[in-house]
């Protein structure tokens, strides 16, 4: 009977990552760069990408990742540190657009005025429009979001304000390509460092409360209303700057800004770059993007893609990009026998 | 009188787009967010069977019933099981499968007008002076059919005894021998085939289009909020309300305000009674 040689895989923090975790970060240049390199390389990359696009079209498609980046980072945060799992993102940049709209046009605001005002009064309105799901764990909220954008667009439709099935087509446009995509990336880079900041606050560990133990947070005398509210009304900034943004982008208000797309993208951009990681989403939307503008031509087809990609990611590797990236760049694996 | 009748045919009409998504719920706690996807599936494969290949019309329902189900069964076997449990996990993959299918089949060209299934039986008859065509009759008498058929089945049958056992209490039925995981499938398949048999029922009515993919999982889902998720009593009480509701809504305000109506209903009922009307979940009571 040959012995059997049971082995495996077993994982260790490269030092260089155990030093950079302490005081020794600061007392070499090793450490140091290895804190900040992927950092910079994201900041860096992000930064540059306007001077690279070859033209108009890529621009364009630059400033779109910043506003999908914008819902995949705020999905990310409240699933997966909040426990609400969002699945209206059209329903924040659809309400962010028409404030915009309503301001520009009826008020006759400047985009200056209307995109802080867009975003700020949109959120609001997001997160009393969701309140009544938010005491509750389970498919509530999930549902509700859902029904939001399309119950939305179908009012517009039908009562015909607001332009009705035609949209607001005279809302100004934002001329300068440049201030363009330096405002949504800036934003986002914003967006994504402010809210790691965040989660590593006082904050986010009530928050992760909130998603694992909502007991707990209530014996502790908080409200979990109030912290889920709170998480909403970040998100729901998020995604109302980015329907402002677009719809000063495009000159244009209309239902297909509650469209579909805005709901599914964000699930597939953060399940392709790691879920929990905040950055990842980033990633993945930078990704995915690309991919779907080639996908143009087969219209509805992208949401499948989008579909698809999400189950695939999910059954098979389902920690994501970064999260996997991460464990490559600060441990190291071998094989030990048992 | 008019208003009864329709109210009480729309309530049947909810009632049977909801409790296939009820009896999955119930059993496996995997919300089927593919229900609405699975309901237009079994009609489109209907009119394929019917226009495509010319069988038989009994033959197409049939077919395209068993291929529902099994699409629901592979659909718990491929994906949902391996998410089990994991409540993010589980909304986003069924989801985002309700979604391929419903996209794919706008992709193939499936919007209104052409796509329509035949009526059981033409013509018209008078129920107390109010008109009312067969097929609507049909609905009533299939809904009262399949609810009688569930309440048997899940009463009198051993497979279906387990299913209630599961969904009471998990714990327990895993000791008496009752794998959670194949009551869990065979939940979802007899979900989906559920949402086949109403699809076939109640389509006929309108055209197969996308958008009522996604009205459907929405209907589905608030009626059995209403009712209280897992109860089924309570689905078929929460059918009625709404269904009344919607056809008041419906004759004296406006004929669009169908699903403001269902998502007011949920909020009301969010707000008021989280754990639905016959909810038995007593920690969603104390969590308001």
């Amino acid at each position: 009977m040959t012995k059997e040689t049971l082995r495996r895989r077993e994982r260790l923090d490269r030092g260089v990552k155990v030093r950079a975790d302490t005081i020794y970060a600061v007392s070499s240049a090793k450490e140091a760069l290895f804190l900040v390199a992927p950092r910079a390389i994201l900041i860096v990359a992000l930064l540059a990408a306007p001077l690279i696009a070859p033209n108009l079209y890529w621009q364009r498609v630059i400033c779109l990742i910043g506003v999908y980046a914008l819902l995949a980072i705020g999905f990310d945060f409240l699933a997966y540190y909040t426990g609400l799992v969002c699945l209206g993102g059209a329903m924040f940049i659809g309400i962010g657009a028409y404030m915009a709209g309503i301001f520009n046009m009826y008020l006759g605001l400047d985009p200056v005025v209307t995109i802080p005002l867009a975003t700020i009064i949109g959120a609001t309105i997001c997160t009393l429009l969701l309140l009544p799901a938010l005491p509750l764990r389970g498919v509530y909220f999930a549902i509700i979001s859902f029904v939001y954008p399309l119950i939305l667009a179908r009012i517009i439709c039908a009562t015909n304000i607001l332009g009705g099935t035609d949209g607001l087509y005279d809302v100004d446009i934002l001329l300068n390509v440049w201030t363009n995509q330096y405002l949504i990336l800036i934003v986002v880079l914003l967006c994504c460092f402010g809210l790691r900041k965040l989660v590593n606050e006082d904050i986010g560990l009530v928050l992760r409360g909130v998603k694992d133990n909502d007991q707990a947070i209530r014996a502790s005398g908080m409200s979990i209303t109030y912290y889920k509210a709170m998480a909403v009304f970040i998100t729901a900034l998020m995604g109302c700057f980015g329907g402002a943004y677009l719809a000063h982008l495009y000159g244009f208000c209309g239902i297909s800004l509650f469209a579909m797309d805005f709901s599914i993208f964000p699930l597939a951009a953060t399940v392709v770059g790691g879920p929990a990681t905040l950055v990842g989403p980033l990633l993945g939307t930078i990704i995915l993007i690309p991919i779907s503008e080639t996908l143009r031509a087969f219209g509805t087809l992208r949401i499948v893609f989008y579909s698809v990609v999400i189950v695939l990611f999910i059954i098979f590797w389902s920690e994501g990009l970064l999260n996997w990236g991460r464990r490559r760049y600060e441990q190291f694996e071998r094989w030990v026998r048992v | 009188m008019g208003l009864v009748i329709y109210g009480l045919i729309n309530s049947l009409i909810l009632a049977l787009m909801a409790i296939g998504f009820a009896l999955a719920y119930s059993v496996s706690r995997v919300p089927n967010f593919a229900h609405g996807a699975l309901y237009i599936l079994s009609a489109y494969l209907c009119w394929i069977f019917l226009n495509n290949l010319g069988l038989n019309y009994v033959l197409c329902i049939v077919l395209s019933i068993v291929i529902t189900s099994i699409v629901g069964w592979l659909i718990y076997e491929l994906v949902l099981i391996r998410v089990r449990g994991m409540p993010t996990s589980e909304i986003i993959a069924s989801f985002s499968i309700g979604v391929a299918i419903l996209e794919f089949l706008r992709w193939q060209g499936l919007r209104g007008g052409t796509y329509t299934l035949p009526v059981f039986a033409p013509g018209t008859i008078y129920l107390l002076e109010v008109p009312v065509d067969i097929q609507r009759i049909s609905v009533v008498g299939i809904a009262v059919l399949v609810t009688v058929l569930i309440w048997l089945f899940t009463h009198y049958n051993r497979i279906g005894l387990g299913l209630r056992a599961i969904a009471q209490d998990e714990r327990a039925a895993l000791m008496l021998g009752i794998g959670s995981d194949r009551a869990a499938s065979i939940a979802l398949a007899l979900g989906s085939a559920l949402a086949g048999v109403a699809a076939i029922v109640i389509l006929p009515l309108g055209n197969i289009t996308v958008t009522t993919g996604y009205e459907v999982l929405i209907f589905a889902i608030a009626v059995c909020i209403c009712g209280g998720l897992g109860s089924w009593t309570g689905t078929i009480v929460a059918a009625f309300v709404i269904g009344f509701a919607q056809i008041l809504t419906v004759t004296f305000i406006a004929p669009h305000y169908q699903m403001v109506v269902a998502l007011l209903a949920v909020i009301l009922i969010l707000i008021f009674k989280p754990s639905g009307l016959f909810g038995t979940q007593k920690e969603l009571e104390e969590r308001v």
